[in-house]
Order: structure tokens, then sequence, then C-alpha cells
């Protein structure tokens, strides 16, 4: 793949020629090939069992939060294994480019890698897992039938996907960005990086960027709207609460986002100087803005998550939760805070003292709420009768792994000691230390804690526990050299290098990668396990691991309307309450249900999209236009239909509420 | 909370802000003036650059509250007080990010940039 | 059969709402599109945001005052605020049930909007035939991208207004299409607010600098 820029080569394909197919690159040659062996494969079985009308029906146009939330967190695990796999090439490359040796990457490529796994891993892997997860169980959480604006539910999962798909297509047909995840200019803009990998970038965010901001508005208005009577502000669970305050943060911040990329675009498409170092640009702007957004994003990322622990804690100990309202107050606390910190992002780029002290003290501030957090888990788990099973050993290696990434975050707070460590890889091993070990780690807690509840059998114990010890080591390997490194005074993004006495760092870190690998591969293994056996696993309680919040009042997995009576709620824990004071399930006097119907907008709309963006990669002008008019007419269209909603009727409900009835008085 | 209330049939409705002329045409007038001075100010100059900057500001900062209610039906009512929470939330957000990226861009001019006259300021 | 416990007070403690009263339809719609429009206003806040930081950066090219035709943009101002106020009486003949004075009313806001964007074209094109086009300088591209933004989001509402008024034909004034066309209003009025701030901080401020 030549570093060169496409030229036009026409009005009917603007920039696109066979010259964007990547045949002299044998890594993208045998990638393609595999990628199309396997996609075969996959399409081939759809067809063969004749699973299309199905997939159609009953996935992809459901608006069902359940089912919306299981396709966000395949799309997850997907892109998972494709950002893994850069870092896998990333550590490679890293330990043989020692004494002379080039590695096997070039650096056209290498930085391409680097930037994929940066933009893959936050924006396709952990916003659609958090978001996946929130969509499946607040609603369940809050005792309602689903979010509020059930349609665009789906209409955002498919434009997140498409999103995933522009960036993925980017692998075979051109390049990617090579500027790291966060495309800063002038490098972004169109004199330094001319060819089409930029553009990529931006139209992928974009397109995925929509579909965020509205899953977010949607969640604000679910849990504002939708709650159970009964269910105040303070009776709502406390993975509720963070989602609350996930998607006000995503709502308020991903604007920013996608205001920014509006001006990248403008510079690189119109020429407009923005961010340009001439003509009164200020790429110093960019940079500014982009972090005012990337601050308030890892805490979307974590706060979700917090939420998972909070829960996790207090049903495997037994106990209620400690200082519920400590953790609301101080999840609203991390909320706004972190709008007053983004500037740690860039205390070398030369604001001075004054500026540089403020945001050094919020950010050591905004350690203090999540501080106390962790209390409140280990004064919930003291004096309670713990139970190791998964979710909970998952998330005690996190608050053990967290707390040391935290740390390092308080120490990078100090504008001086960020001078020496600033974009080294000491940084590296702080975000991926709070990321790995508070997100993935709290996903992995989520994923064995919820998946019961989602297809009615509990993921396999051994090879959980497999993967876990491989991750924990694993992690552990791959990052502490990472901190003595970027100690040491090594740069993050580095290709190559000249000092041999580093090698052995780099080495340990590429087993931790590799046994991390045996991690992925042992989570995998346990999926496919667990599927394999899952009449053994099978739960028929709906409620395996005595749990305290509405969710498990259903039956595993539940009914399409979640409950066929609204719950009226009492107190905090509300299930937990119910079953203390004896509630009788009711088995008659059911009545109509008002369901929204599904419907292909979603898909169609997406595709569009998807089509606009990849014209406006390649120039393709009058694709551009062809397809955002399709965009605008279809949205159009879809307005005129009225009827969106019907009814499942009693008769129905009775007979799913009296197979339920039976399936508990077997179990009981 | 919007209180679903019945129509004859019995079908429940949300309950939409309700309008009155009253209010639009003070809304309408109120905005009218406090258009129409600013403007004058600052093509006839009466005053000082820095007071007529002022004025100007709070006008139509006045201007946007008057949009607000008259227009918009805002009311610490509204959606279960939700409306103007979210509002005051947004309205911090913006100030922060604004006044933020204005200090901050004024010294990384400042200590970056090589001397300019025309390094932006506003009051 | 009801879902009743006693309770040691002897009280009975209902655990699942057995007369249900499902929320009505369109229950989330005005406070979701209200939220939209704060998060809209984020976006607008970055593009007054780059106006503040790079609205000075002229590049020696030409500033507010050798551009800004103050008299015009009163007039476009005063097309903004009578589309404001001719969509109330919108509403207000929504309230009393006349789908045919709502429909009339729409369309002299949509041509009170058309104006407004047709001087604005008038304007913008005036500009890029003196040079002053959106490449000449960081000011020029803020000023263009700003006050652009905002005619975009006008021309989308002229666009949403035509539909609306197409679909208030066809169903008349149904519960549906009243929130519709609460949901445009709170977008125009909120189009009108941010061009409060455009004409005090671009041009005004601008010319004053």
């Amino acid at each position: 793949m030549t570093p060169h820029p496409a030229p036009e080569t026409g009005p009917f394909l603007g920039k696109l020629s066979l010259e964007a197919l990547p045949i002299h690159e044998p890594i993208l040659v045998v990638t393609f090939i595999a990628v199309v062996i396997g996609g075969l494969a996959v399409l081939g079985a759809i067809t063969k069992y004749r699973l299309w009308g199905y997939l159609w029906t009953e996935w992809f146009t459901t608006v069902d939060h359940k089912r919306i939330g299981i396709m966000y967190m395949i799309l997850g695990l997907v892109m998972f294994l494709r950002g893994f796999a850069d870092a896998i090439m990333m550590r490679l490359q890293q330990v043989m480019a020692f004494n002379g040796s080039e590695g096997y990457l070039t650096p056209h490529h290498y930085d391409q890698v680097f930037t994929a796994h940066g933009v893959i891993m936050i924006f396709f892997v952990a916003m659609p897992f958090i978001t996946g997860l929130m969509n499946y169980i607040v609603p369940l959480q809050i005792g309602a039938r689903d979010v509020s604006f059930p349609f665009l539910n789906n209409f955002s999962f498919w434009m997140t996907t498409s999103g995933a798909v522009l960036t993925m297509v980017s692998l075979f047909v051109g390049e990617y960005a090579q500027t790291g995840w966060l495309a800063y200019p002038p490098l972004s803009g169109i004199a330094y990086s001319p060819n089409v990998g930029v553009d990529y970038y931006i139209w992928g965010l974009q397109i995925a960027g929509v579909g965020t901001t509205l899953s977010g508005i949607n969640l604000i208005v679910t849990i504002l709207k939708l709650r159970a009577p009964g269910m105040g502000l303070m009776k709502m669970p406390v993975f509720t609460w963070t989602s609350l305050c996930s998607n006000i943060l995503i709502v308020a911040s991903f604007p920013i986002l996608t205001a920014t990329l509006v001006l990248l675009s403008l510079d690189r498409y119109a020429g407009t100087n923005f961010f340009t170092n001439d003509l009164g640009g200020s790429p110093m702007m960019y940079v500014n803005l982009i972090w005012i957004w990337g601050h308030p994003e890892v805490y979307i990322l974590i706060l979700p998550l917090f939420g998972v622990f909070s829960e996790v804690t207090s049903t495997f100990s037994g106990k209620k939760l400690f200082g519920y309202t400590s953790m609301v107050y101080a999840t609203v606390c991390i909320t706004i805070l972190s709008y007053i910190v983004w500037l740690h992002h860039f205390f070398t780029m030369g604001s001075g003292a004054s500026v540089n002290s403020f945001f050094g003290i919020t950010t050591m501030v905004i350690s203090i709420p999540t501080g106390a957090k962790l209390f409140n888990w280990l004064f919930t788990m003291y004096r309670g009768r713990i139970r190791f099973e998964l979710p909970m050993m998952w998330t005690i290696a996190f608050m053990l792994t967290f707390v040391v990434g935290g740390m390092t975050g308080v120490l990078l707070a100090v504008p001086p000691a960020d001078f020496v460590l600033h974009n080294s890889l000491f940084l590296i091993a702080h975000f991926h230390n709070v990321i790995i070990g508070g997100v993935l780690f709290g996903l992995f807690a989520a994923i064995n804690y919820w998946w019961p509840k989602a297809f009615g059998f509990k993921l396999d114990v051994f090879w959980g526990k497999i993967s876990f010890w491989c991750w924990v080591v694993g992690f552990w390997l791959a990052f502490m050299p990472l901190y003595i490194l970027g100690l040491m005074g090594v740069t993050r993004r580095m290709r190559v290098f000249d000092d041999p006495s580093l090698q052995i760092w780099f080495a340990i870190a590429a087993i931790g990668a590799a046994v991390i690998a045996c991690g992925i591969a042992a989570m995998l293994i346990q999926f496919g396990v667990s599927i394999w056996r899952r009449k053994e696993l099978r739960d028929e309680s709906g409620d395996p691991w005595e749990g305290r919040t509405l969710e498990w009042a259903t039956s595993s997995p539940p009914p399409d309307y979640n409950f066929a009576f609204t719950p009226k709620i009492h107190a905090l824990d509300a299930w937990y309450d119910m079953k203390k004071r004896g509630h009788q399930r009711p088995v008659g006097g059911f009545r109509d249900i008002h369901m929204p119907s599904n419907t292909g907008a979603g898909v169609i709309l997406a595709g569009f999209c998807l089509v606009m963006g990849f014209a406006l990669v390649w120039h393709i002008w009058w694709l551009v236009i062809a397809s955002f008019v399709a965009t605008v007419a279809y949205a159009i269209f879809h307005t005129f239909n009225y009827k969106r909603d019907f009814d499942i009727p009693a008769a129905t409900v009775a007979a799913v509420e009296d197979a339920r009835t039976r399936q508990l008085a077997t179990g009981a | 909370m919007s209180d679903p209330h019945h129509t004859a049939d019995g079908h429940h409705e949300i309950e939409l802000p309700h309008a009155s002329m009253r209010d639009y045409v003070i809304g309408f007038a109120l905005s009218v003036i406090l258009t129409a001075i600013p403007f004058w100010l600052v093509m006839e100059r009466p005053l000082s650059d820095g007071a007529t900057a002022a004025i100007i500001m709070v006008f139509a900062a006045v201007q946007i509250v008057v949009h607000m209610v008259f227009f918009l039906h805002m009311n610490p009512k509204s959606e279960g007080g939700w409306s103007i929470t979210s509002l005051a939330f947004t309205i911090i957000i913006v100030v922060i990010m604004l006044a933020g990226s204005l200090w901050v861009m004024h010294h990384l001019n400042t200590n970056m940039m090589p001397p300019a006259h025309d390094v932006s300021q506003l009051p | 059969m009801s879902a009743k416990t006693i309770t040691a007070a002897d009280e009975p403690v209902q655990f699942y709402d057995l007369d249900e009263h499902p929320h009505p339809e369109g229950h989330s719609t005005m406070l979701g599109f209200w939220i939209y429009l704060m998060s809209d206003c984020l976006i607008f806040a970055i593009l007054f945001a780059c106006f503040a930081v790079l609205g000075g950066n002229y590049a020696a090219g030409p500033a507010p005052k050798d551009l800004f035709d103050l008299p015009l943009v009163a007039l476009n101002t005063a097309m903004l605020l009578f589309s404001s106020i001719t969509y109330g009486f919108a509403v207000l003949q929504m309230q009393m049930g006349k789908v045919r004075g709502v429909q009339l009313w729409l369309a002299i806001t949509g041509l009170f909007g058309l104006a407004f964007l047709g001087i604005e074209l008038y304007e913008f094109h005036h500009l890029i035939e003196i040079g002053a086009t959106p490449q000449r300088s960081a000011f020029l591209s803020a000023f263009f991208t700003l006050v652009g933004t905002h005619g975009l989001h006008v021309t989308f509402g002229i666009i949403w207004l035509v539909v609306l008024t197409i679909q208030l034909g066809k169903h008349g004034l149904i519960a549906a299409n009243k929130r519709r066309v609460m949901c445009l209003s709170m977008f125009w009025h909120f189009l009108d607010v941010v061009w409060i701030g455009v004409f005090t901080i671009v041009y005004l401020m601008g010319v004053l600098r």
C-alpha cells in the first residue's frame, strides 16, 4: 500500500481504484483470505439452515431492549478480537525491533495498527459492551417493559455497527489513519495525511457517534420516566444510578466529539483553517476540544462497571450495599467533576503554571469519590458471607488491579511528574491498568453475573476460572514492565529501539500478552462449553445468585414483555424486599400488554449511512448525495408510519405465565 | 410529572404545555426591544465600546430567558422538574467549556504562539 | 387473584400493580426531544467556543467591520423573530383544534424561515464574491461554520415543517401530530435562541472589537 495520496480517478469512482487494494501487503492478504473463508462459512451456515428469515424478524428488526443488548455484546466481542489482534501485533513488533532489526511492520503499517487498536477498543469494544449491558439490564431493574424509544434503540445499534463496519473495511480497501486514536492535527489535516485513512476514522466515529448519542438520550429518559411506581430515585439500584450518570455524560460530551470532528473534516474537505498551521488556525484548539470530550468519555466507560461491582459485591456478600447514599453522591460528584479535569491530558502543551495547577488539583480531587466507593465495597464485604463465584472473583481482581492504576493516575496528576511521564509507556500502563482492571474485569464480572438471566443457564465455572487466572496473571505480566519502561523514559508508539537493555521488559510484556491470549481463548471455550452443556447448567428459578434487584424477579430469559404486572416498589433492593416479605406472584387476571412493533427502518437507515460514509471517504460525490437523499427520504417516509405498536393478547400472557408457574413449581 | 388526563373517550393523553396569546405577544414585544436596542447601540455608538459590549451581552442573556419563558413555556414543573434541571446542567457545562477553553487557549497562545496582534479576546 | 401479603402490622402490601394504567402514548417524547435539544446546544457551544478563540485570527484578511452589514442582519433577525411568533399562532390554533389554522400559520412560519435563509445565502454569496471565503482565515472558517450550521438547522426545520403540514392534512390533530407540533415548536424556538447568541457574539461584538 503506497503512502502516496490517492489521486481522483474520475467522477464515477472518486479516489477509489484498484490501487486501494493492499495486494502487496502479505499480512493483509492472509487476513483477507481468512476473513473471506470465515465469512463464507458463517453466511453459508446461515443459508444452509435457513436462518435468514429468523435473523431478520427476530433479531435485526427487533425493538426489544434485551435482544438489542445481546447484539451489542456480540458486536463488542467480535471487535474485541480485532482490537486484540492489533495488540498482539504491536507486542510482537516491539519485542523484535532491537539490535538493528526493524521488526516485521513498516512505519506506515505500524502506525495504523496502534491507531486502529485504540479506536476499536474504545469505540467499538468498550462502548458497545457497556451500552449492551445497560440496554439489557436497566429496563428490568426499574420494572419497565422496554426503553422509552424502542425504534431509536434499534437504530442506534445499527449506526454503531455501521461505524464498526466502515472501520473494518479500511483494512482491505485503502488504509486507516496513522495518527493515533485521537487524530491530532496538523498530522491529521489534509496536508500531512492526504490519503483516506483519517477520513475512514472521521466517518466511522461520526456514524457511531450518532448512535451513541441517541442511545444516551434514550436511556436517560427511560430512567427518568419509566420507573415502576414507588421507585423514587433513591430506591433505584446502584447500577441504574451509574447508568443514568454515564448516559448523562454521553449526551453532554459526544456532541463535542461530533462538532470537533466536523471541524476537522471541514479542514480536510473544504480547506477551512480551524486547525491548520497557517491562516490563523490553531491545532492546540483541537487538542483542547477533543479532551473536553475525551475525559468524560473515560468516566462513561467506568461508571456502569462501578455499578456492576456494587451489585455483585452486595449479592455475593449476602448483604445490602454499604453506604448507598454516599455511593449515589460519589457517582454524581464524579459526573460533574469529570468536566473540570480535561487539561491533565496535555499538561505539556504549555499552558503554564496557573492553568496546570488548577487542573492538577481537580484531577487529584476526582480520585476521592472513587476511593469512597472502594471503601463502601470493602465495608459491604466486611462481615458478609462471601461466595467466591466468578463475578465476585472478577470484582476482587478489579479492586486489587484498578487501585494500582488509580494511584498511578494520581501520580500523573502532578504536573511536574507528568512532564517526565507524558506520552511515555508509564501513561500507557496507567490507562490500560484502569481500563482492563476496571472496565474489562467489570465486563467479565457482569457477563458471568447476568448471562444466566439472559440465556437461562450459567456459564461453566472451570473454564471461567482458567480464563480468570490467565487474564489476571497475563495483565500484570503485560503491563508492569511498561510502568518500568516508562519510568526509564521510553516513549509510546515507538516501532524500533536502540537500547538493547530494554528488550527484556518487552519480552516479559509479550509473554503477558500471550497469557492474556490464553485467557481470551479460555473465555471463548467457556462460552462454547456452557452452550454445549446448557442442560446441566440450566437455571429454572430465574434467581440463581439470590439477587436483590428486580431483574431477578423474572424468568430466565425474561418474557418479551418483562413483567406481566408492573411491580410496586417499597424499598431499596426491591426484589430482596419482595422475597423477604413474602410476595405472591400473580397467577391470573392477566391483561393485554401494549408493545412496540419490530421495524426494518433502523437497518435500512444505518445501511444508507454506511454507504454515505464510504462515499465520503473516497470522494464519490454522486454517491454521497444519493445516499444522503435516500437517508433523509427514508427517514421522512418512516415518520408517515403511525402504526408502530401492537398488543400481546391476555391469553398469550396467561400461557407464558402459566408455563412460568409450572417451572417455578418443579424447582421448588 | 406530565399527569395523564383522560379525553372524553377515556383515552390517556399526555399534557402538552399550554400556550396563550398573551405570552406570545409579551414575549415578542420584549424580544423586539431587546434586539433593537443592542443593534442601535452598536450602529450609532453613543456609549464606549466596553459599556456597549456589556449591555448587549446582558440583553442577549435576558432575551434568551424571555424566549425560554414566553415561547418555550419553561417552568420548573414541566416534566417533573427535569426540563429545568437538564437546562441548568447544560448551561453549567457550556459555561465551563467556554470559560475553560478561553482561559486555556489564552494561556497557550501567550506562551506558545509567536507574537500575534490578533489573539482573540472576549470580555 | 391479588398479590397481597399480611405483614406484622396486619396491613396488606401490594407488590404488583394489578390495575395498571400503562403510560400514555408519547409519554417520553417531550422530555426526550428536550434532551436532544440540550445535546444540540452543546454542538453550538463548541462552534461558539471556536469562534471565541479563533474569531480574532484574521490572517491579515478582512475583519468583521469590513464585512458585516448590520442593517441586513437586523432584517434577518426580524424574519426569524416573526417566524417565532407565527409558530406561536400555529400552536394557539392547535389548542383550538383548528387543523387548517395550524397549517396556515406553519406555512407562514416557513415563508419567514425561507426569507431568513434567502438573506443569509445572499450575505454568504456576497462575502465569497469579495474574497472573504471560509478558507481565507480561521475567523472566516469559524464564522461560516457557526452561522452556516444554524442555517442548516433552519433548513431542516423547514423541511420538517413541510412534512408536518402534509401529515396534519392526512391525519388531522391526532395525539401524535400534536406532539410533533410541540417538538417542532421547541426546535424552532431553540433556533431563535441560538440566533440571539449569533447576532450578539458574531455580528455585534465582531463589529465592536
